[in-house]
């Protein structure tokens, strides 16, 4: 009971968050939202019996994304947020209406199928930190590596893109230069 | 908390995304959008993992550090189009170029 107590709170907290991620105007205040929304989810994965990937998401995610785009929103801030227009009444609605019927879509087939909640056949013996670790290292060896390598070529990419190509007349685009 | 329980909330969690991603104009709101979805999917693996086995807890690690990577790139890229054109709307990322 108090399992489900915990979920509906935690729940609840991501969603309430989630949607304020995507309304707030001040983009730094979205930034925050979201922050709220991954720990939320960190205590559903602690929930769910994966601490490990609770801690990870907390670190990775708390830690370092939402710092990085705390920058991001400085460096390119502007003005505060862009504010809907009045004349920009029909994209939120459309926006929603998709939204809306995605999840219609999805819940329906989540709900119509049958035997989900079903406890599987097997008592399932629960992952422990050391089956992870084992599971990463020896099992998929290979994909760790790759994954590995591709964090390489993100962070060289992400500098190579957003260098500066040479100092000085970049900062003032003139009109003709674009 | 049941099976379905976990995967309705990821799938509200992840069409209040893509809301977000078909509403939101400035380039760093629709990467936190983007988050919102991702962040959604790895529920559905943990769920998975925890009721019916399997290794999703693991996928579910390497989705977390390809999100970590592409918010990387993805905010280098926002720093590329302010500095071009001084703004971050997403709708001038058509005309951008190196």
């Amino acid at each position: 009971m108090s399992a489900t107590l915990g979920f509906g709170v935690v729940a609840a907290c991501a969603l309430l968050s989630a949607v304020f991620v995507v309304r707030a105007v001040d983009l730094i205040r979205a930034v925050l939202w979201l922050g709220i929304t991954l720990v939320a989810t960190a205590a559903l994965y602690a929930m769910l019996g994966a601490s490990f990937l609770a801690g990870v998401q907390l670190l990775l995610y708390v830690g370092g994304v939402m710092t990085l785009m705390v920058f991001g929103v400085m460096i390119t801030r502007r003005h505060e947020g862009i504010a809907p227009t009045a004349t920009d009444t029909v994209r939120p609605v459309r926006g929603a209406v998709v939204a809306a019927a995605l999840f219609g879509l999805v819940a329906a087939a989540i709900v119509n199928t049958e035997g989900l909640d079903e406890a599987p056949a097997r008592a399932l013996a629960p992952l422990t930190l050391a089956d992870l670790g084992r599971s990463i290292l020896v099992e998929h060896l290979l994909a760790f590596e790759a994954l590995s390598l591709l964090l390489l070529a993100a962070i060289i990419g992400a500098v190579v893109i957003a260098r500066r190509r040479d100092p000085g007349p970049l900062d003032e685009p003139t009109e003709a230069s674009r | 908390m049941t099976l379905s329980h976990c995967l309705l909330l990821a799938t509200a969690l992840f069409s209040i995304g893509v809301y977000g991603l078909l509403t939101r104009r400035h380039a760093i709101a629709v990467l936190l959008s983007v988050e919102l979805m991702a962040n959604a999917a790895n529920i559905c693996f943990v769920a998975f993992s925890r009721f019916r086995g399997g290794s999703g807890q693991l996928f579910a690690l390497f989705a977390l550090a390809l999100t970590v990577a592409e918010v990387a790139v993805g905010l280098a890229l926002v720093i590329l189009l302010y500095r071009s054109h001084r703004d971050t709307r997403i709708d001038l990322a058509s005309e951008m170029k190196l």
